[in-house]
C-alpha cells in the first residue's frame, strides 16, 4: 500500500468512526445512568436514517433542507426515545435487569415494523449532501468533502458532550448517577426526570448518527441489529460508561475496518488472505482481544457499586418427573389427532424448547447471560448440513456428530467468556456469535454464503413428518431432561453457588471458572443438538439460524417464560414459536404484534409467564388460607 | 516456633505507592485465638487477604504448617486446611442453609464434578452435625437469602469448619451483630477451636470481644505491627494507648 492510499483509508475509517461514535456514546450514556442495556438503540439509529430521508424529500434537496432534515430527524428520534422511556422502561426500573432487556427487545420488534409500515421493505438511497457532493483531492486521491465534514463532527460532538458533562449541573448529576445511582436518589434528585433527559440526549445522538449517514448508506430494515452490534462492541471496547473510551474505540474500529477493505486480497507465502472479508469480523476480534487483556475495556472502570437492591434468586424447584411423563405422553399423542401442520409446528417448538432450556441453563442457574447463544444452535445446524452434504456422512451420523462440533466451538469461545462477567460477558458472547455468523455468511464455497445449504433431508425411514417429529421429541426431550437433571446434580449446584457468591465459591475450594467453562461446553453441545435436529427438519439452513435475531429469539423465549423457573423456557419457547407462526400467517406486521404482546407481558408479569402464574397461585392460596 | 500453624514473616503490600502493610511478622499456634486489631485503615483486611491468597504480597513469606503458600489461589489455600469467613457475609443465597454446608463438604471431598447424581443425598449427617455445633440446625431448610445477619455469620462458620481446617481466618466475625450475640459467637468459636485444636486469627472492632476471647493480641497501625502479647500486656502498652486514645494520653 502506498502512503497516499494509507492516508485515504485512514480518512475513510475516521469518517465511518464518527457515526459509530455518536451511537455508542448515546448507548454508553444511557447504560451508565439507567443500567439498561438498550437493544433498541440501533433501532433509534435506523429511525434517524429513515426520518432524515423522508424529511429531505419533503424539505427539498438544498443545503438548508438537508441540514434541517438531519437536525429535525435527530430531535424527533430523541422524542421517540423519551416516549420509550416514559411509556415502557420507567414502569419496570425496579424489575430484574434481564426483564428490562426483554422490554427493549420488544421495542426493537415494534420499531422494525413501524419502519416497514411507513417506509416499506425496499432499501432507500438518500441524496448526497447538497453543497458537499464534490470531492477534495488529497495526495492525488479524491475523497468526498462530506467525509471530511463527518471526520470533524466526531470530535466536535465529543467536545460538546464533555462540556455538558463537566460544566453543567445536569452533567454533574449524570456523572454522579453513573457512579452511584442510589446515592443520587437518596440526595433527593428527581430520578425520573434525570433518566428521561438522559434517554433524550442518548436517543438524539443515535438519531444524529443515523441521519448523518444518509449520503453514505441506504436506509434499510436490517440496520437496527447490525448497528446495535457495532455499538455494543464500541462501548465495550472503550469501557461502558466512558464517552472518551467510546470515541477511541470508534476510531480504532472504524480505521481497522477501512484498512481491511483497502488492503483487499493479499497473497502471503502462497496463501491468499482476503482482508475485505475480514471487515465483518475484525471489530469482534479486536473486542475479544481487548476484553481478555482489559476486562473493563480500554478506558472503563470496574462496574459501579450497586447496593443489593435485587431480591435474591428464589430456589429452583426440582422437576416433577411424573408431570413430565404426562406431558411426554400428551406430546406423543398429538400427531394421532392433529394434522400435518401441527406436527411440523410442534417439531419447531421442540427444537426451540431445547435451545431455550440450554440458554436458560447458562443464564439462569449458571449466572452467565449470553447474547450470542445462536452461535451454538447455528453451528450445530451448519455442522449437520455440511457433514451430510459435503462430508457425505449418513444423516443419522451427521445428526449426532454435529452437536459435538458445536461443543468444540463452545470449548474455544467459553474459554474466553468465563474470564468475564456481567454485561461484558454478554457482549463477548455476542461477539463470538457474530464472528461465527460472518464466517458462515462469507465462506460461499463451503457454507453457501447468504443462500445457505440446501437438500439436508433425513433418511427415508425418518422422512415422514410424524416420524421425524418423534425423533425430534426423543432427541430434544432427552436433552432437556438431561440438562434439568444436571441442574440438580453437584455440578449444577456448584454453578448456582458460583452465581450466588463467586467469592465464597472460591473460598471453599471451587474452581468456578472450570465449572463455568464446562457448563459452556455442555449447553453449547445441547444447543448444537437442537440446531442439528432443526436443520434436518427444515431441509435447508440459512445464516439466519446463527444471527443476532436468533439469539434474541432465544432470550425472549427464556425471559417470556421466566428465568427463575425450570419450565419457563419451555413454555416461553412454545408460546413464542406458536404465536409467531399464527400471527405471521395473518399479518405482515407480526413483529409489531409480538412486540406488543411482549410489552404487555413485561408490564403485567415482571417475573415472566410461569413466574407470574406462580405468584398468582400463591396469592390465591394465601387468600384461601 | 516449630509448632506454628501459620507463620508470617516480613509481609509487605503497597497499593499504587500507598503502603498498606509493611514488614508484618507473627505466628499462631494450634488451638490459639489470635486477635488482629487496629484502627480503621490500619491494613487488617489487606493482611487477611494476603493470608488466604486473595491478594499476593509484594514481599514476605506466609507458611502454613511449614509450607510456603504465597502465590496460591484462595481455593488452593482452602484445600490446605484454611477456613475463611468474610467481613460482609458471603453465602449462597438461593441455597438452603444445609445445602450451603453440604456444598463445602462436597467440595472438600472433591465430589462436585458429578453430573447425574442428585446433590444433597450425601453428607447430610455431616452437614447437620456442623449446623448443630453452630446452633443452626433448626433453620437447616431455610434459604440463606432470608436469614438474619447473625445467623448468616453462623452458617459461614459452619462452612469454614467443613474442611476440618487447622486455621480459621475470620474477618470481623461479629460485625453487624447485637453485642450479646457477638460474645456468644466468639465463645462458640473459641470452644470449637480448643476442642478441635484449630488456630483462629480474627480481626475485631469490639474490644469487649477481643479482650475477653483472645489468647493473644497483635496491634496493627498504618500497616505496621506496633504491639503484641497477652490481653493484659496489650492493654498496658503505651503505643497501643497512643494509637487508640491519641498521643496526648
Amino acid at each position: 500500500m502506498s502512503f497516499a492510499s494509507i492516508i485515504i483509508q485512514l480518512l475513510n475509517g475516521l469518517a465511518a468512526a464518527s457515526s459509530l461514535f455518536l451511537v455508542s456514546a448515546g448507548l454508553s450514556l444511557i447504560f451508565g445512568v439507567t443500567r439498561i442495556v438498550n437493544f433498541a438503540h440501533g433501532s433509534l439509529y435506523m429511525l434517524g436514517l429513515y426520518g432524515a430521508y423522508s424529511l429531505i424529500e419533503a424539505l427539498g434537496r438544498t443545503p438548508l433542507g438537508f441540514w434541517s432534515a438531519v437536525v429535525v430527524a435527530a430531535l424527533a428520534v430523541g422524542l421517540a426515545g423519551v416516549l420509550i422511556e416514559m411509556l415502557v422502561l420507567r414502569r419496570i426500573y425496579r424489575a430484574p435487569e434481564l426483564f428490562q432487556l426483554l422490554a427493549t427487545f420488544a421495542v426493537v420488534l415494534v420499531i422494525k415494523d413501524i419502519a416497514l409500515f411507513v417506509w416499506g421493505a425496499e432499501d432507500l438511497v438518500g441524496p448526497r449532501a447538497p453543497g458537499l457532493s464534490m470531492a477534495v483531492e488529497i495526495l492525488g486521491k479524491r475523497i468526498p468533502a462530506y467525509d471530511l465534514l463527518l471526520i470533524a463532527i466526531g470530535p466536535v460532538v465529543l467536545g460538546v458532550l464533555w462540556l455538558l458533562l463537566t460544566r453543567t449541573r445536569w452533567g454533574a448529576l449524570v456523572r454522579a448517577a453513573t457512579q452511584d445511582r442510589e446515592m443520587v436518589g437518596a440526595l433527593g434528585v428527581d430520578q425520573a426526570k434525570l433518566f428521561t433527559s438522559v434517554f433524550f440526549v442518548g436517543s438524539v445522538l443515535a438519531g444524529l448518527g443515523g441521519a448523518l449517514q444518509i449520503p453514505r448508506e441506504p436506509a434499510n430494515l436490517d440496520l437496527d441489529l447490525s448497528v446495535i452490534a457495532d455499538a455494543f462492541v464500541i462501548t465495550v471496547v472503550g469501557g461502558l460508561g466512558s464517552i472518551g473510551g467510546a470515541f477511541l474505540a470508534a476510531i480504532i474500529i472504524g480505521v481497522a475496518k477501512a484498512f481491511c477493505i483497502g488492503i483487499g486480497t493479499v497473497t502471503w507465502f502462497g496463501l491468499e488472505i482476503s482482508f475485505s472479508k475480514l471487515t465483518l469480523v475484525v471489530e469482534f476480534l479486536i473486542m475479544a482481544l481487548v476484553l481478555v487483556a482489559r476486562p473493563y475495556g480500554l478506558l472503563g472502570k470496574p462496574q459501579a457499586v450497586q447496593r443489593v437492591a435485587a431480591d435474591p434468586v428464589p430456589p429452583l424447584t426440582a422437576p416433577s418427573w411424573s408431570m413430565a411423563l404426562v406431558w411426554v405422553m400428551l406430546l406423543v399423542g398429538v400427531p394421532l389427532v392433529a394434522d400435518r401442520y401441527v406436527t411440523i409446528l410442534l417439531t419447531d417448538i421442540v427444537c426451540f424448547a431445547l435451545f431455550a432450556v440450554s440458554l436458560h441453563f447458562i443464564m439462569g442457574p449458571a449466572g452467565m447471560v449470553s447474547f450470542g447463544h445462536a452461535a451454538y444452535f447455528g453451528l450445530g445446524a451448519y455442522a449437520a448440513g455440511l457433514l451430510f452434504k459435503r462430508a457425505g456422512l449418513p444423516m443419522e451420523a451427521a445428526l449426532l456428530v454435529a452437536p459435538l462440533c458445536a461443543g468444540a466451538f463452545a470449548v474455544v469461545y467459553g474459554w474466553f467468556c468465563v474470564r468475564l462477567s456481567g454485561v461484558y460477558l454478554a457482549m463477548l458472547t455476542l461477539a463470538f456469535a457474530q464472528i461465527s455468523w460472518s464466517i458462515v455468511f462469507q465462506w460461499d464455497s463451503v457454507t453457501g454464503g447468504s443462500n445457505g445449504v440446501f437438500g439436508i433431508w433425513p433418511s427415508a425411514w425418518l422422512a415422514d413428518k410424524t416420524t421425524y417429529y418423534y425423533l425430534a421429541l426423543a432427541c430434544c426431550g432427552t436433552g432437556i431432561a438431561f440438562l434439568w437433571r444436571v441442574l440438580f446434580s453437584p455440578f449444577g449446584f456448584a454453578l448456582r453457588a458460583g452465581r450466588d457468591s463467586p467469592l465464597r465459591a472460591e473460598a471453599i475450594g471451587i474452581d468456578l471458572r472450570g465449572f463455568q467453562w464446562a457448563a459452556f461446553v455442555l449447553v453449547g453441545t445441547l444447543a448444537g443438538l437442537a440446531g442439528s435436529v432443526y436443520a434436518f427438519s427444515k431441509g435447508s439452513i440459512s445464516p439466519s439460524t446463527i444471527s443476532i435475531g436468533q439469539s434474541t429469539d432465544g432470550l425472549i423465549m427464556v425471559l417470556l417464560g421466566g428465568v427463575e423457573t425450570l419450565t419457563g423456557p419451555v413454555v416461553g419457547a412454545a408460546i413464542y414459536t406458536w404465536l409467531r407462526d399464527v400471527v405471521a400467517r395473518h399479518t405482515e406486521f407480526w413483529r409489531a404484534v409480538m412486540g406488543g404482546v411482549i410489552l404487555l407481558i413485561v408490564l403485567l408479569f415482571p417475573q415472566g409467564l410461569v413466574g407470574g402464574l406462580k405468584a398468582l397461585v400463591f396469592r390465591w392460596q394465601e387468600r384461601q388460607a | 516456633m516449630s509448632d506454628a500453624v501459620l507463620q508470617v514473616e516480613g509481609l509487605h503490600k503497597a497499593f499504587g505507592g500507598v503502603r498498606a502493610v509493611a514488614d508484618v511478622s507473627f505466628a499462631i499456634t494450634a488451638g490459639e485465638m489470635l486477635a488482629l486489631i487496629g484502627p480503621n485503615g490500619a491494613g487488617k483486611s489487606t493482611c487477611f487477604n494476603m493470608l488466604n491468597g486473595q491478594l499476593t504480597p509484594d514481599a514476605g513469606i506466609v507458611r502454613l504448617a511449614g509450607r510456603d503458600i504465597v502465590g496460591l489461589r484462595p481455593r488452593a489455600v482452602w484445600r490446605l486446611g484454611v477456613g475463611r469467613t468474610f467481613q460482609i457475609t458471603a453465602t449462597f443465597v438461593s441455597l438452603s442453609v444445609r445445602e450451603n454446608v453440604q456444598m463445602a463438604l462436597y467440595s472438600h471431598a472433591g465430589r462436585l464434578r458429578s453430573l447425574l447424581q442428585r446433590f444433597g443425598a450425601a453428607f447430610r449427617p455431616e452437614a447437620d452435625a456442623l449446623l448443630a455445633q453452630v446452633g443452626m440446625l433448626d433453620q437447616a431448610e431455610r434459604p440463606c437469602g432470608v436469614l438474619a445477619y447473625g445467623d448468616l455469620k453462623r452458617v459461614e462458620l459452619a462452612m469454614a469448619l467443613a474442611n476440618a481446617p487447622r486455621l480459621l481466618l475470620m474477618d470481623e466475625p461479629t460485625a453487624g451483630m447485637a453485642p450479646k450475640e457477638r460474645v456468644a459467637l466468639m465463645e462458640l468459636t473459641a470452644g470449637l477451636a480448643r476442642a478441635r485444636n484449630i488456630a483462629v486469627l480474627f480481626t475485631e472492632h469490639d474490644m469487649d470481644v477481643v479482650f475477653s476471647q483472645a489468647d493473644r493480641i497483635i496491634v496493627l497501625d498504618r500497616g505496621q505491627l506496633i504491639a503484641g502479647g497477652t490481653p493484659a500486656e496489650v492493654r498496658a502498652n503505651a503505643n497501643v494507648r497512643a494509637v487508640y486514645l491519641g498521643s496526648a494520653h
